[in-house]
């Protein structure tokens, strides 16, 4: 039997010519990152290690967007702290704010992570670089210690479970709609564990943005990476950018799965994740009618230009409720831009919104659109668990960019039809 | 090494953000976040931690956030070790490299309630509820990751392969 897309990654990065799910390897890693919150453990882990340098400064990123710009004096510390550090061993990718955005889009955008490659994060989204072919997994600080001092790390190979996607996906019908379908179907601890593979015709209808949505929730699942082939998109996509040569790697076709589902997304329909579980998925439909105080729309998850072009064509010529608020956050200073120049903050600056400077802030419930008790939100983000947002008594559903602007206007969780675009 | 400690029974999925929820990740510092360990589950749990007690907990115990500060903030409140039907994987890889110790088995969650008294060895994974009269064993760890325990985790087994046995302190740069 052949290897899927994860294990020949695996494989080729710990020399050795096949492995299997279960085998414990010592894996070279192309690149790391960590955030504000990650790296200064991670820094005084890295110190105990005792080494001049860190393996390659060309490899490693710092990139402050959980608690930036500085929320309060101890956010302000870390930040110091990871800049200074950035200082110290002369790393040409740290950025600062103005450039940083939120981790996992920018270092993608910047051409930072590549197919074929094996990209570690202290940031459990760090998943979201599957989209582009890549082996790429969220780990804890002294992890990523360990990988910022020797550029190794040790793995489980994982087993693969292969997700096909057939159809054209329906009509409102999302990225995030068809992954929070597959984490809905398979549970919160579905793909513990395991490699998520997606494949099928569906994705060949998607943008790199709405795979990066599903890519980036794979952990949602439990899963330690979520992947897919890298196809033309891909490929148009990322040469342009990559700041380092690649080699694109493809599962063999005798590859041995785990398992295999299939979905037809034709005949899916936009959903949401009540409270307080990204596994607890009900068609939006059947969710309609519940009341919204706030809706937000960015993260690593759906902060992305698509995204807010979805919302935008929704949002045009229209108003938030007055029962509700509205959060925008472009994912990078990028996005922030390229919306610029199309006119999409004009429409959300018209519809009532705020727009906001990159930053993960109210996805944690740090800062930036913190929920006060019994308050509901629907957001864009990756996960609503008790006090996610905010308050321990406020709520949290998940959705994708379209049925959040739709639910913006009508001030209640709305199936996006029912305003039309 | 072997374990008497007091139980306190957790469900299934707790995640990393009632472990210590994100308003609270502006320092490492065990001792400022454990008393914030489990407050949006209970607020007042962390309180009746005592040390030396157990946590026993259902499936796929630390999903979500890949903070080390979870296991940080649990060990900081003095608990021994977790026994889990399951883990979250990089909580797991988190406690290991802290040295938080986690046994895994399936059978212990259903017959316990918080308050029971329990001895747990964390080398044989032999587990005893004395309070029900019962007996499991945990399952064994992976050969790899006894050899991480052995070192002290990951940083110290770093620092074996880089240095060599019983290496000195390196100057930091």
């Amino acid at each position: 039997m052949g290897m899927t897309l994860t294990e020949k990654i695996l494989a080729a990065h710990s020399g050795v010519d096949r492995i299997r799910p279960g085998d414990l390897v010592e894996a070279r890693v192309d690149f790391c990152f960590a955030n504000d919150i990650t790296a200064p453990l991670a820094f005084r882990e890295f110190e105990k290690i005792g080494v001049a340098d860190v393996f390659d400064r060309e490899r490693v990123a710092l990139v402050p967007d959980h608690y930036a710009p500085n929320k309060d004096i101890a956010s302000a510390e870390q930040c110091k702290v990871m800049r200074e550090f950035a200082r110290r061993y002369e790393l040409p990718y740290y950025y600062e704010i103005g450039r940083a955005g939120i981790a996992h889009v920018l270092l993608a955008e910047e051409g930072l992570v590549l197919p074929g490659e094996v990209f570690v994060g202290a940031d459990s989204h760090t998943c979201n670089h599957g989209a582009l072919g890549a082996f790429s997994t969220g780990i804890g600080s002294s992890d990523l210690a360990a990988a910022m001092a020797t550029g190794q790390l040790w793995f489980r190979v994982p087993e693969t479970l292969r997700f096909i996607l057939h159809g054209k996906p329906a009509p409102w019908v999302t990225g995030k709609d068809l992954v929070l379908q597959i984490i809905g179907e398979i549970g919160v601890d579905g793909a513990r564990y395991c490699a998520m593979e997606f494949a099928g015709e569906a994705l060949g209808h998607l943008t790199m943005d709405e795979r990066f949505s599903i890519a980036n929730m794979a952990v949602e699942a439990g899963g330690k990476n979520g992947i897919m082939e890298p196809d033309q998109t891909v490929l148009d996509w990322v040469t342009p950018r990559a700041k380092r040569p690649f080699k694109p790697v493809f599962a063999d076709r005798d590859a041995e799965y785990a398992s295999v589902r299939e979905y037809d997304s034709s005949q899916l329909e936009p959903v949401v994740s009540a409270p307080s579980s990204p596994g607890n998925v009900v068609p939006v439909r059947e969710a309609a009618g519940v009341l919204i105080d706030q809706c937000f729309i960015g993260t690593c998850t759906n902060g992305r230009l698509e995204d807010l072009r979805v919302a935008a064509r929704l949002l045009h010529g229209r108003k938030v409720h007055p029962r509700t608020r509205l959060l925008v956050i472009p994912a990078t200073p990028a996005i922030y831009r390229a919306a610029l120049a199309e006119g999409l903050i004009e429409i959300f600056m018209n519809a009532g919104a705020v727009v906001s400077a990159s930053t993960c802030g109210p996805c944690i419930g740090g800062h930036m659109g913190v929920l006060a008790s019994g308050e509901v939100c629907v957001s864009t983000s990756s996960r609503n668990f008790v006090g996610r947002m905010g308050h321990r008594e406020s709520k949290v559903y998940l959705a994708g960019p379209a049925v959040a602007a739709a639910s913006a206007v009508l001030g209640r969780l709305a199936h996006p039809d029912e305003i039309g675009a | 090494m072997i374990f008497h400690g007091t139980a306190w029974k957790l469900g299934d999925h707790i995640d990393t953000d009632v472990i210590i929820p994100a308003r609270y990740l502006v320092t490492s510092d065990p001792a400022a976040l454990a008393p914030h360990c489990f407050e949006d589950l209970d607020p007042t749990l962390a309180s009746k931690i005592a040390p030396g007690d157990i946590i026993v907990a259902g499936e796929n115990f630390g999903q979500g956030s890949s903070r080390e500060h979870a296991p940080i903030a649990i060990k900081g409140l003095g608990i021994a070790c977790i026994v889990a039907r399951s883990y979250a994987r990089i909580f797991f890889r988190n406690a290991f490299n802290i040295g938080l110790p986690l046994l895994e088995c399936p059978d212990l969650h259903a017959v316990t309630e918080s308050g029971d008294r329990l001895v747990v060895d964390n080398v044989s994974g032999g587990i005893r509820n004395e309070t029900r009269g019962t007996e499991y064993t945990a399952a064994p760890l992976p050969e790899f990751m006894r050899r991480l325990v052995d070192a002290g985790g990951i940083i110290p087994y770093v620092r074996q392969k880089i240095h060599g046995e019983g290496a000195g302190p390196s100057p930091v740069r």
